[in-house]
């Protein structure tokens, strides 16, 4: 996962000084391409778009997808929407917790992955799911979680 | 492409793209759907664009990526035309086949419909039992459209109600129409879609806006997705038409961050709606102007109540506002803004153009025309379908969801996801209607219907779903912030066994004032699954508790 | 919204004039009648978070139940500031509060009237009731922002700022006598211990206190355990 520099961030805050409306916009696209929300990077945008910096906290801190903390190189997402749970999500999601050593928000310390849960992605059909880096693998048995897990140095 | 300036401009163009293509060429439609997606259908198609490039088909056999089919069970979809020929769990492998057969106009047997039970084939779309029972007036196009290509759309016959309202109508009867037609919102509040317009329309301030919901959050729910990204422009229609019976200016399209397919569609359909002259100043030369901004989620289910939606779409915290101050009056920075769901504006451009009359002959009493479901749980098949309203229960179950998986006996029906309820088996003849589901204690919502089998521990759905909301959850009220943790809390000693005197007492207590205090629809409606357990499931929930010792 | 029209409402039985534009607590509060709030105060916009000032409405025909420190003031409503519901709503939300913070003063006050168990549910010892006083009073009054919310739901907090709490906060400490809690005094020396150990500005001579004043609590030693 390659990380911004420093003049991408200032690019996108440049992009937004003086628009407090889009101080959203803003936070998902240094999320989307840096992969997490560096204090000093939330100081500046509270600044650049003239928004009270506990605004721009309350914000980034209330959403799921932004990440105040550095994210792994992959991101592992067990669905636990309704089907998915329904139809065994839970073991699932306990194996790979397992193997990953992770709760779901935690990223390990060699920073290989990160896990999350939550969002029903709409393909039911082919629950339960583990979405690695944006991939899916459908209709998964706890048993099958180590070899795709094995393919993510 | 210049913009188009009028409706005989438009007219022609439509003539040009119907005449440049033959109904007798084969089109191979790969169904690019979330799940059929999910399965690598872009490998199919890939495959299938490779043997065109190879055997040099080009002109002779066309190949096409569209959205949501609605089979999601049974995909990697294909669908060939003509004939509308349905192959199933497509692989690559099976590509030298299908190509071979089309061009002979054969057809390949392994890859149809096979009933379960006779091993009976089905090999066109209207012999499938999954589509057969279906009306699929909003989903059937799907399959004939490429989204990235506006005009795949304008072949179907689309933006000409567009036309229609601009040129033919008013302002006022376009509003009427809708009104007549008792269009009832689609995303779960089952409002009735032209009073809501008619508030905004009257509301004083001139700015006005208009919003598309398409946020669709509710656990287990799909269909708007697939209405969304399978065929955006059907719901700009919808949107820019509505946009001119209310007085508005500019519009919002509010969708998730996390789908990138729907992302790259709904961005193209905005560009090419713009090139082509639907969009921007004097439409079609009617004078009326108007833009569309597209916004996102960040992840949060909360952000998909409209009030909400619309804090987030000033830059603010979703932080839902009490409803005293209705947002058709006074919504995104103040303005009056009419919020309405993906379905509901995907329905405007057919009451336009058949007739609010055409539309009540669907449906029940109180709800008309079509509704888009999507079937999930323990169903056999599983997808997206749209049936028309009354429908019985028994028909989605069982005709075309194919009944419970794994010989199983069903057990319950749940709808609305969180926020909706659970109905046993017996009821099975209900039928579905926004009134009658409401009063059997599980309303509709925005159409996600699960089916659980009898091995479903009714508690620990219930436990699970207050999870759900306690995570999506705002935190502005007490009620909600506050009283489902505990009703979770409570819940999750019941799944374990630790149930104490009290409980069931404590829990209706609780159900009682999170549905009466709370802030916003979350917290009001988060006690709902469990007062369904309440009601249909009472002796499963006494079971968990220490015989003898109830009552505090 | 014209001023000076006048409004008449019923509550509690009596007929009440109240200024077109105002809410029903107002309305109550101005006829003497009482209505318990928490996370109210007159210097900052109401919130409707707690929830604990619902009554209820009929008009139109319907019954509803509304937090009269919104609802605003309409002709001919009924509204009922005490009923089974209603007191029901307050009892128990009151019995959710003290699930964090069982000891708070206006709490115990509110547990007596409405009959409230403080064991009644799981505790969580928190102490915060996110009522936001302290939130809306450094952004709205005092314009600084020094303390704010974070995270979502159950997880909601208060979260001083140590950037600028180190500068801003010791020379004002007016959110703290707001606080029902005192949690917000021990947010702040959290943060200050944690972020900025003997390093906050020193008060400017006679800063002001805010018009309500709370007593601010001690937390007393627990007795150990028989």
């Amino acid at each position: 996962m390659s990380k911004m520099c420093e003049t991408d961030i200032d690019g996108i805050v440049e992009r937004y000084r003086g628009q407090p409306g889009c101080l959203i916009h803003a936070l998902v696209e240094i999320q989307h391409e840096n992969h997490w929300l560096p204090r000093d990077v939330l100081h500046k945008l509270a600044k650049a778009l003239q928004v009270p910096f506990a605004q721009v906290m309350q914000i980034a801190s209330f959403y799921k997808t932004f990440s105040l903390t550095p994210k792994g190189r992959h991101e592992v997402h067990v669905c636990t929407g309704m089907t998915c749970h329904l139809r065994g999500a839970p073991k699932l999601l306990a194996r790979v917790e397992e193997l990953t050593g992770l709760k779901p928000g935690e990223t390990d310390t060699e920073s290989r992955f990160t896990l999350a849960t939550g969002a029903c992605l709409g393909s039911c059909s082919i629950g339960p799911e583990l979405i690695v880096d944006g991939k899916h693998y459908g209709r998964m048995t706890p048993d099958k979680a180590e070899d795709v897990l094995k393919r993510y140095a | 492409m210049a913009r188009l300036q009028s409706a005989v401009e438009l007219d022609e163009l439509r003539a040009k793209i119907l005449a440049s293509r033959d109904p007798a060429r084969p089109c191979i439609a790969v169904c690019a759907g979330a799940a059929c997606d999910g399965m690598d259908s872009a490998a199919v198609a890939a495959a299938f664009l490779a043997a065109v490039d190879e055997h040099r088909l080009a002109g002779k056999l066309e190949v096409r990526t569209t959205g949501c089919h609605g089979y999601c069970e049974k995909g990697p979809n294909v669908v060939v035309t003509p004939g509308d020929i349905c192959y199933f769990e497509v692989q690559p492998a099976d590509v030298p086949d299908i190509v071979a057969a089309t061009l002979k106009g054969e057809v390949v047997e392994r890859l149809v419909y096979q009933d379960p039970v006779t091993g009976a084939k089905a090999v066109h779309m209207d012999e499938v039992p999954f589509y057969k029972h279906q009306t699929r007036l909003l989903i059937g196009d799907n399959p004939k459209i490429d989204p990235m290509r506006i005009d795949d759309y304008l072949a179907v016959g689309g933006y000409a109600a567009l036309v229609k309202a601009l040129t033919e109508m008013s302002p006022e009867q376009v509003l009427g129409e809708v009104k007549k037609a008792n269009l009832r919102g689609r995303g779960g509040g089952g409002f009735p879609a032209g009073s809501k317009w008619e508030t905004t329309r009257n509301a004083p301030d001139k700015t006005k806006y208009v919003i598309v919901n398409g946020h669709e959050g509710e656990s287990a729910a799909f269909m708007d997705r697939a209405m969304l990204t399978g065929n955006p422009h059907k719901v700009l229609e919808g949107l820019i038409i509505g946009a001119y019976a209310i007085g508005a200016q500019r519009g919002f399209m509010y969708t998730r961050h996390d789908m990138p397919l729907l992302t790259k569609h709904v961005r193209a359909a905005l560009a090419q709606a713009e090139e082509y002259g639907f969009l921007g100043e004097d439409i079609l030369g009617s004078g009326f102007d108007f833009e569309v901004e597209l916004h996102f989620d960040v992840g949060i289910f909360v952000s998909g109540e409209s009030s909400a939606l619309m804090r987030s779409i000033e830059g603010n915290a979703p932080e839902p506002r009490p409803k005293y101050i209705r947002t058709s009056v006074s919504g995104i920075w103040d303005k009056p803004s009419n919020l309405n769901n993906v379905e509901t504006w995907a329905n405007v451009p057919q009451i336009i153009s058949r007739g609010a009359e055409w539309f009540t002959r669907m449906g029940s009493e109180g709800s008309k025309g079509t509704k888009l479901i999507s079937l999930s749980g323990h169903v056999v098949n599983s997808g997206v379908v749209e049936v028309p309203m009354g429908t019985p229960l028994r028909t989605l179950v069982f005709d075309i969801g194919g009944g419970v998986r794994d010989g199983k006996a069903l057990k319950a029906i749940h709808f609305g996801g969180a926020m909706g309820g659970s109905i046993p088996a017996q009821l099975i003849d209900a039928r579905l209607d926004f009134d009658e589901m409401s009063k059997l204690g599980a309303p509709i919502g925005a159409g996600g219907l699960l089916l659980m089998d009898e091995d479903t521990d009714m508690i620990e759905v219930a436990r699970y779903l207050l999870d759900f909301l306690v995570n999506e959850s705002c935190g502005k009220c007490v009620p909600c912030r506050e009283g489902m943790p505990q009703m979770r809390h409570i819940l999750t000693n019941l799944t374990e066994g630790k149930g104490k005197p009290g409980d069931l007492e404590r829990l209706e207590d609780l159900a009682e004032v999170t549905g009466l205090s709370s802030l916003c629809a979350l917290g009001k409606t988060s006690a709902d699954p469990l007062k369904s357990m309440f009601r249909y499931f009472k002796p499963e929930l006494e079971s968990r508790i220490p015989a003898g010792s109830e009552g505090k | 919204m014209n001023d000076t029209s006048v409004v008449i409402l019923q509550i509690d039985g009596r007929e009440v004039k109240a200024s077109a534009g105002t809410t029903v607590l107002q309305a109550a509060q101005k006829a003497g009648i009482h209505i318990p709030t928490l996370c109210h105060h007159e210097k900052l916009e109401a919130f409707g978070g707690c929830r604990l000032c619902m009554v209820e409405v009929q008009a139109r025909g319907r019954t509803s139940y509304v937090v009269s420190c919104l609802y605003p003031v309409e002709n001919d409503i009924v509204v009922r500031t005490r009923s089974e519901k209603v007191d029901k709503i307050r009892r128990v939300l009151v019995e959710e509060l003290m699930a964090h913070a069982p000891d708070a003063p206006e709490l115990v006050k509110l547990a007596e009237e409405f009959g409230a168990d403080r064991d009644r549910f799981e505790r969580e010892a928190s102490f915060c009731v996110v009522c936001g006083l302290c939130v809306r009073y450094c952004n709205e009054v005092k314009q600084k922002n020094a303390v704010g919310f974070i995270a979502n739901g159950a997880l909601r907090e208060i979260s001083f700022v140590p950037e600028l709490a180190k500068n801003e906060c010791w020379q004002c400490q007016e959110c703290f006598a707001l606080c029902p809690t005192s949690y917000a005094q021990a947010a702040y020396l959290l943060t200050e211990a944690l972020a900025f150990p003997g390093q906050r500005k020193a008060p400017i001579h006679g800063a002001q206190a805010p018009e309500r004043v709370r007593r601010v609590i001690p937390i007393n030693p627990v007795a150990a355990a028989a």
